[in-house]
């Protein structure tokens, strides 16, 4: 197009008229949004949210202090301490997550050989100080108490593909 | 009833009750006018805005002006104080102002001067200063910078918008808002001067600092422009200000342009509602353009927009002021008021 006929484009605001038009057609189309507290996403059996220790159906914990976890955590966000129980088998006395350092990779989850850490399927644990989100072994415990009936699923779910 | 009105004190408490019957309903549609915002950018970028607060989000307004009035007021390092405050107080004080002779309806107006167009005129000039001053007492590049382009876009847009007022001005005879409306009853100033409407109302969204000219305020290069360094309740009057003025302008437009309070179909059963509905109609749909320009358009350069003021607009009203009263005169049509 010549010079003139842009200019004369130009002096009709057709390119801004043009891009008018295709946000006002916008304007109607249906909505993406999800009303998130009262609706939410579907989330995989894979996802990584907040961590629990499991235990067996008899109640005794899984976990038997092997520190693969430690080991493997790219953060270092877990420390563990491991002593003899007093029926001789080996059982951790402090399992500390520290979640602000966390950076949520899974490997933890990976590496465990008892399927005792697990990242599970929540995230919604947000809390008003820092200091709560340094867990225990007492608070991933509870977690796992709670949500084991999904986290059983979950790896179920998940078998076939590992 | 009528001779306690004539009394100093009955025309003082009457003109009181007639301002306040303008600044609450302008204070709460600048309130909604946010919601209104936030909902059809919200539409336009295919989410729902506000929804929680209340029925459709209706409430968000208030949960928004609490929020505010409980934040604390920060006064910068080597800021002056005295015009720190009293800059937004003179940005929303002017939007304020200017509504006294705005007619809502026929005669409906605070103050029915003969010289109304030139005092909206001279408001709206004046708002540069509350910008002007915020930028400078606030002790920040940034904001200076954000004032500065603020200013010398708001002079330049300033310069073609007095052109579009003269060229409606001699259409009309009359610098009295109400005539100015009632000279529209056969047909809108728009039609017949389209192309000074759309000046007029792009030099407005420059006027207001709005998208695509709100490089005042251009977050991407100086964080917030001329308010950076306000905070709480003058953040909060800067904010009130700026709308206030869209709904000012979007008015002036309506008074000007799109026949005010007249009805846009004008016979039986249109022209029984009362002109205050389609001037607020008006208004509506005058907003609505300016939120949706807003959705669309990304910021202009600051070369541009005054290449633009000076080199496009500034011409064009000029040359269309010219043939308007060239025309006029030849076919005898010039009113002599």
């Amino acid at each position: 197009m010549t010079r003139l006929g842009r200019m004369a484009w130009g002096l009709v605001l057709w390119e801004i008229l043009c891009g008018l038009a295709l946000t006002l057609r916008y304007f109607f189309k249906p909505k993406a949004t999800i009303n998130y507290p009262y609706e939410k996403n579907p989330t995989s059996p894979r996802f990584k949210g907040e961590h629990a220790l499991r235990r067996y159906p008899n109640g005794e914990e899984r976990c038997i202090a092997c520190k693969l976890c430690e080991a493997v955590c790219p953060a270092q966000a877990i420390t563990i301490e491991a002593a003899p129980r007093d029926d001789g088998s080996r059982r951790t006395t402090r399992y500390d997550i520290d979640m602000t350092k966390c950076i949520y990779c899974g490997l933890c989850e990976e590496a465990c050989p008892v399927d005792a850490i697990v990242e599970g399927p929540n995230f919604e644990f947000a809390t008003e100080t820092r200091e709560e989100l340094l867990y225990n072994k007492a608070k991933l415990l509870d977690n796992g108490d709670r949500w084991e009936p999904e986290l059983a699923k979950r790896l179920e779910l998940d078998a076939p593909y590992r | 009833m009528s001779v306690l009105l004539q009394t100093n004190l009955g025309i003082a408490v009457l003109t009181l009750l007639e301002s306040l019957a303008i600044i609450v309903p302008l204070l709460l549609g600048v309130a909604y006018l946010t919601w209104f915002e936030r909902k059809v950018m919200g539409a336009i970028q295919l989410r729902k805005g506000p929804n929680v607060v209340g029925p459709f989000g209706l409430w968000q307004p208030f949960a928004d002006a609490i929020k505010m009035l409980f934040k604390e007021t920060i006064f910068p390092a080597g800021a002056d104080k005295v015009l720190f405050t009293i800059a937004p107080m003179i940005t929303f004080g002017l939007a304020v102002v200017a509504w006294a002779v705005i007619p809502v309806n026929d005669h409906w107006a605070v103050a029915n001067i003969n010289v109304g167009i030139l005092y909206l005129f001279a408001i709206s000039s004046l708002g540069v200063y509350g910008i002007i001053i915020a930028g400078w007492a606030s002790n920040s590049k940034y904001a200076f910078l954000g004032a500065l382009r603020s200013t010398a876009q708001m002079v330049s847009y300033e310069v073609s918008m007095g052109f579009v007022i003269v060229t409606v001005l001699i259409c009309v005879g009359s610098l009295n808002l109400n005539d100015i409306v009632l000279a529209q009853r056969h047909i809108w100033f728009a039609i017949p001067l389209l192309p000074l409407f759309v000046i007029f109302f792009i030099s407005g969204l420059a006027e207001t600092n709005r998208a695509p000219f709100d490089l005042a305020e251009g977050e991407t290069e100086i964080v917030a422009g001329f308010f950076v360094e306000y905070s709480a309740m003058t953040f909060a009057l800067f904010f009130l200000g700026e709308y206030a003025n869209m709904i000012l302008i979007s008015a002036m437009t309506t008074t000007l342009f799109l026949g005010g309070w007249l009805s846009p179909i004008p016979f039986a059963p249109f022209t029984l509602i009362p002109g205050v509905f389609w001037f607020l109609l008006k208004i509506l749909v005058c907003l609505f353009v300016f939120v949706w320009v807003r959705a669309t358009l990304p910021r202009f350069r600051y070369d541009q927009i005054m290449s633009l003021g000076w080199k496009v607009f500034l011409p064009i009203s000029l040359v269309w002021l010219v043939l308007t009263a060239g025309f006029l005169e030849i076919f005898g049509m010039l009113p002599h008021a």
